[in-house]
């Protein structure tokens, strides 16, 4: 089909009402971004699921996070996304102005010049992630173990998204196809996502971050409803099986675990844990399971299962916005409470 | 090479203070007013004032394509400009860390300086503080403008049927200052520059200017934004018009950025009406720093009641609406939230 008539199929669809969702933050904001809600039929409808990793971190990790870096001799250091996650009393950012050291990097190898340079400090690093994430902290956990490095940790949030769909599925999200993570699915390669496809016989569309990709990958899962299909619509960079030497990487130092996700509650197997070999590079993840509302309305959870848009939620726009979240959904530019918020969606 | 460092005593205001203005300041910014080194610069005055005040405290000082000397000048110079006043008067404060280098405050100072020439705008008083530090340097500037007769240029005259140019290429300075941050190996420059040629030929010219804005922190978005709200009017741009060099777009896919809210020191978006667009860009083409000069859409009417597939509706005043390279529409906001690091 040439890319005219996709558009044409898709803002004429006239079948029965479908629910298509997506998993991964990056393509949340290249939707919004390329103005695709608006070129679709009203009887196909866009939900925003638990694609952004910081959004699903459980308030007692922040917690955590803040009680290491007010500790004297400790460091932690974060991608910037997290600084400003509330957790459940207040974000690493508030802590902050109360002298916490927390430092923002951008790669966590760069942890090592760091660790090295001052040997007496902890520096932790909070490796929050899905699969996509992980094989930077295993290449990281290769490196300080190689080099014996003693005062780096990690204080671990690591998901993995196969089993969350799963969980959504089983638990009565009515959700007709997905559009897999492109990322992710660069790590996991896309047979990852057969089993889901022939055990809730539904088609999943991996796909690339730009508006033409996203439009055809939206076709493709519009065609082909109902039916146990993977469809790989980014074949540039995701193959069947993945990334092996990634994935073989991962296994080393990582195990699975069942992880708590911040609104939906403990998933069996879709975290990823230090195995108890390197136990002593661990922060004190394991304990990590309680889940505190910042405010008892929030509806991150329903926004999460693909329940509720954004926008239903009684306190989306009024008390939650970007400038002060209540729920994880508003914090992270990849949050998808704050990509609707940011773009009107409505 | 200068191999000294500013210390405490440079902020005594004794004889190190005077040495350190003599030696640095008083030679590069050579003015009549200026040299007389009275407590106050006292200079000819005119019937409308513009005056404007801005603080710049970016890191790294000296970055591709520009400076914190550079960048004091075009950040004043550039705010008399969009009301239509011709620049006349700009004082200085510096603030000095101490540790900082005299040769890079040599440097700064001189190209501060040059800036200004260029600018066609004097520095008429100054101030200089050292604090404690680490080698850091902080200015504010505030400049004053004449506003000729007749000269009229607000954010609330965007009209409907009115034209929307912006100057140049966007997010370039916003991505120079991050590549030289983030150790990322780019030769993408900051675009700072006094936009005095563009301005003054834009208004010699008689065209029926209704709104200048220079699109500084915030990005285009931010800019039109605020405009479509001062004006009531709805603002609709064209994604594929807005102009992005292929290096600062691969800068950005890199790091997930968007030029339409990325920061820029040497831009500016113009509004008048349709019938002049032509002309008008004619004449930004011919002027220094204007030559990627551009339409990227209309200024269109308030009006309820027509709505895009989904439901959505797209025209209510103060709107600012993107029509995308793929067809679909997308409503802008201002920046949220803190986006990223300081760039000025």
């Amino acid at each position: 089909m040439k890319l005219d008539e996709i558009k044409e199929f898709l803002s004429g669809y006239d079948g029965p009402e479908i629910n298509i969702m997506e998993v991964c933050g990056s393509h949340t904001g290249a939707i919004a971004k390329n103005g695709i809600p608006g070129m679709l039929s009203d009887k196909i409808h866009l939900l925003s699921g638990p694609g952004c990793p910081v959004c699903v971190t459980p308030s007692s990790y922040v917690d955590r996070l803040i009680e290491l870096s007010l500790t004297p001799g400790t460091v932690v250091a974060t991608f910037g996304d997290l600084i400003r996650v509330p957790g459940s009393e207040r974000s690493l950012s508030e802590a902050k102005g109360e002298g916490a050291r927390v430092i923002m990097l951008y790669s966590p190898l760069d942890i090592l010049a760091l660790a090295e340079k001052e040997p007496q400090t902890t520096f932790v690093f909070a490796a929050v992630g899905f699969e996509t994430t992980t094989p930077v902290y295993a290449l990281l956990m290769d490196q300080l173990v190689s080099r014996g490095v003693n005062n780096v940790k990690l204080l671990t949030a690591i998901k993995t998204m196969p089993e969350v769909i799963d969980y959504l599925m089983a638990n009565g999200a009515e959700i007709s196809g997905f559009l897999a993570p492109g990322h992710v699915s660069v790590v996991t390669g896309a047979d990852a996502f057969k089993p889901l496809a022939d055990k809730y016989q539904m088609p999943f569309a991996v796909a690339g971050f730009k508006g033409t990709e996203l439009l055809v990958a939206l076709a493709g899962l519009v065609k082909q409803i109902g039916c146990p299909k993977v469809m790989n619509f980014y074949p540039q960079v995701v193959t069947a099986s993945g990334n092996q030497k990634a994935l073989a990487l991962i296994d080393r130092y990582f195990e699975p675990v069942d992880a708590v996700w911040r609104g939906l509650g403990t998933v069996a197997g879709s975290g990823r844990v230090l195995r108890a070999e390197f136990s002593r590079f661990d922060a004190g993840s394991a304990a990590l399971s309680e889940d505190v509302k910042v405010n008892k309305a929030c509806c991150c959870d329903r926004v999460l299962m693909g329940r509720m848009k954004p926008t239903e939620c009684p306190l989306f726009g009024k008390v939650c916005t970007p400038i002060k979240p209540q729920g994880a959904c508003m914090v992270s530019t990849e949050g998808s409470c704050h990509s609707w918020f940011v773009n009107h969606r409505t | 090479m200068d191999e000294r460092k500013i210390t405490m005593v440079h902020g005594s205001g004794g004889s190190a203070t005077s040495e350190l203005i003599n030696e640095i300041f008083a030679r590069e910014y050579a003015d009549r007013t200026l040299d007389e080194m009275e407590d106050a610069a006292v200079v000819p005055g005119a019937g409308t004032l513009a005056m404007t005040t801005d603080s710049f405290v970016v890191t790294p000082l000296q970055f591709r394509g520009g400076d914190i000397g550079r960048l004091c000048v075009c950040g004043t110079v550039n705010d008399l400009l969009m009301r239509g006043a011709i620049p006349k008067y700009l004082t200085c404060g510096f603030i000095l860390e101490e540790g900082l280098s005299v040769e890079t405050l040599k440097q700064l100072v001189h190209s501060m300086a040059e800036t200004a020439r260029e600018a066609g705008i004097r520095v008429v008083a100054g101030d200089t503080k050292v604090i404690e530090g680490n080698g850091g340097l902080y200015i504010n500037t505030a400049g004053v403008g004449f506003i000729p007769d007749g000269v009229d240029i607000r954010a609330e005259k965007a009209a409907v049927g009115d034209a929307i140019l912006v100057s140049g290429t966007l997010g370039d300075h916003h991505a120079a200052i991050l590549s030289e941050r983030m150790e990322i190996e780019t030769d993408i420059e900051s675009d700072a520059a006094p936009l005095r040629q563009m301005v003054d030929s834009l208004i010699s010219s008689g065209l029926p200017i209704h709104s200048f804005r220079d699109v500084t922190r915030g990005g285009l978005g931010t800019v039109l934004k605020e405009l479509a709200v001062a004006s009531g009017k709805v603002f609709e741009i064209e994604e594929e018009k807005i102009p992005v060099t292929a290096k600062v777009q691969d800068f950005c896919g890199l790091l997930g950025l968007d030029p339409i809210y990325m920061g820029n020191e040497g831009k500016m978006v113009v509004i008048l009406p349709a019938e002049y667009a032509n002309q008008a860009l004619e004449i930004m083409k011919s002027c220094r720093y204007g030559e990627n000069a551009v339409q990227i859409g209309t200024v269109l009417a308030a009006a309820a009641g027509e709505s895009a597939a989904g439901g959505e509706s797209y025209n209510a005043g103060g709107e600012l609406i993107c029509k995308t390279a793929i067809g679909g529409r997308r409503r802008l906001d201002v920046l949220q939230g803190e986006g990223l690091p300081r760039i000025c």
